[in-house]
């Protein structure tokens, strides 16, 4: 049996905190990509600027930097706030939040162009069986389109979750207690280097594997009804 | 006059850039008309049906639906355009729409494809929807289908759920715009007779088609278009028979 020292429980504990961020992560992201699609798509033009800066500032940035940027920039920020205020103490935000946000909207201007590209390939019939019934823009997007935007969507989503969950080590580097900093910190206390990385990536991949499992059972489920063409 | 008519439209003009396809295009549909518009590829006839409801956004012109009259503005692209969203949505729910490429939903089932409009804009209950899209898919002959999906479905069954779909809406005015253009030749029969049926019930539409023997049986009316222009218009023993244009004339005989 592998000697863990007691250091057991706490990459469980760090795999909890993994998933927690990676999930939370991705819910952030899927909204902001979604806003970030239908804004690159829209008529409007200052819509549109906003979400191509927002795109191209995110993916043009090492996604540790947006991490420490988003971390030690919202401290700053939020401690200059609140000195207009009168308020002088020192305000430091969770390792958590600024991961999750940092990770959010990287994954959320990649999601932006995953969910582009689905809308796109949806064809304008499908929009304009609904408008010619009368059917209004939000009934539209949110009955017709979306459905069929996370059938297209889905592989390339999956694709995307997959490196954020493994970017959630990044978070440990401003003090997150997931699975890489337990290991570290396993390692700094046991010198056992080799045993405790190769558990961690052994965590690391099994989280890939349930996710590719679930995504596979999803497109299963999206691509309900449409055994035969297409 | 536009009040008594289902359908009056005038003057409709549409460009594509420096490209005008139709050249100011009238038409009065009373109550119970059946109308064909013919005329070769790129003569316009189905921007001309895709502006009545607003698919397609004219460039000059007024539509009246049932009497009622669509506001339009000038938008900025230099098309006309809806002035309230409100009333276009509602003039079109009285307008049924019927594509080429049948455009169902290919996530819902053929039920739920019938179903979303009635349901989503007219606040019918989903009991009382489903019960007459039932009744509509078994008047298209498609009952034992109903919990199909489209891909599920031949393109001739996809075209008469298609109809179903628009008939849920109670539409006073049907549109067909080249409904059997895209199916295969032994299709094509089991499409129009689900639209002779319609016809036969009083129903006013406009038929977009390449079917000359369908619209010579079924018409009262034939239009033939020829470069966005109105070149012939009467009923179809005159525009079939005896037309007066000499382009008409050309055209009747190459196709029949």
């Amino acid at each position: 049996m592998i000697e863990l020292q007691g250091f057991g429980d706490q990459l469980l504990a760090g795999t909890l905190v993994t998933i927690e961020l990676a999930l939370a992560s991705l819910l952030v992201g899927l909204v902001l990509g979604i806003a970030g699609a239908s804004a690159k798509l829209s008529d409007n033009r200052i819509a549109r600027s906003i979400a191509n800066a927002y795109t191209t500032c995110i993916r043009g940035i090492p996604e540790l930097l947006t991490v420490l940027i988003i971390y030690f920039g919202a401290t700053t920020v939020l401690m200059a706030v609140a000195s207009q205020f009168g308020y002088d103490e020192y305000i430091e935000i969770s390792p958590f939040a600024a991961g999750v946000t940092a990770l959010g909207l990287t994954f959320g201007a990649y999601a932006t162009e995953v969910f582009r590209g689905a809308i796109q390939a949806i064809p304008g019939g499908q929009r304009e069986a609904g408008q010619a019934l009368g059917m209004g823009r939000m009934q539209i997007f949110l009955r017709l389109i979306m459905p069929q935007m996370w059938r297209l969507a889905l592989p390339g989503l999956g694709n995307l979750f997959l490196v954020l969950l493994k970017d959630t080590a990044l978070v440990s580097v401003i003090g997150l207690e997931d699975i890489m900093r337990k290991a570290n910190v396993a390692v700094g206390f046991t010198k056992e280097p080799f045993l405790f990385y190769l558990l961690a990536a052994f965590i690391y991949l099994s989280l890939t594997i349930v996710t590719m499992v679930l995504v596979h059972y999803l497109e299963k489920r999206a691509n309900r009804g449409l055994e035969r063409g297409i | 006059m536009p009040e008594n008519s289902a359908l009056y439209l005038k003057d409709i003009h549409k460009s594509f850039g420096d490209l005008e396809v139709l050249k100011g295009i009238d038409l009065q549909a009373h109550e119970h008309d059946v109308i064909s518009i013919i005329g070769s590829s790129g003569s316009g006839k189905s921007t001309f049906l895709r502006c009545i409801n607003l698919l397609e956004r004219p460039t000059e012109g007024e539509i009246f639906i049932t009497g009622e009259k669509l506001h339009l503005d000038r938008a900025k692209d230099g098309q006309l355009d809806a002035v309230s969203h409100k009333q276009l949505a509602q003039l079109r729910s009285k307008v049924g729409f019927v594509f080429q490429n049948f455009n169902l939903w290919p996530h819902m089932t053929i039920t739920e494809n019938v179903i979303e409009a009635p349901v989503k804009v007219l606040g019918r209950s989903k009991a009382e929807a489903t019960e007459y899209a039932h009744e509509l898919l078994n008047k298209v002959g498609l009952y034992q289908r109903k919990d199909f999906y489209p891909a599920q479905l031949s393109g001739g069954q996809q075209q008469r759920v298609a109809i179903a779909r628009a008939l849920a809406m109670d539409p006073q005015v049907l549109l067909f715009d080249e409904p059997t253009s895209a199916l295969d030749p032994e299709l094509v029969g089991e499409v129009l007779g689900v639209m002779r049926d319609l016809a036969g019930e009083g129903r006013t539409m406009l038929i977009v088609t390449h079917e000359m023997a369908f619209a010579r049986d079924v018409s009262s009316h034939v239009m033939f278009l020829h470069q966005g222009k109105v070149e012939e218009y009467g009923p179809p023993a005159q525009v079939f028979g005896n037309p007066s244009s000499e382009r008409c004339k050309e055209f009747i005989s190459t196709v029949f």
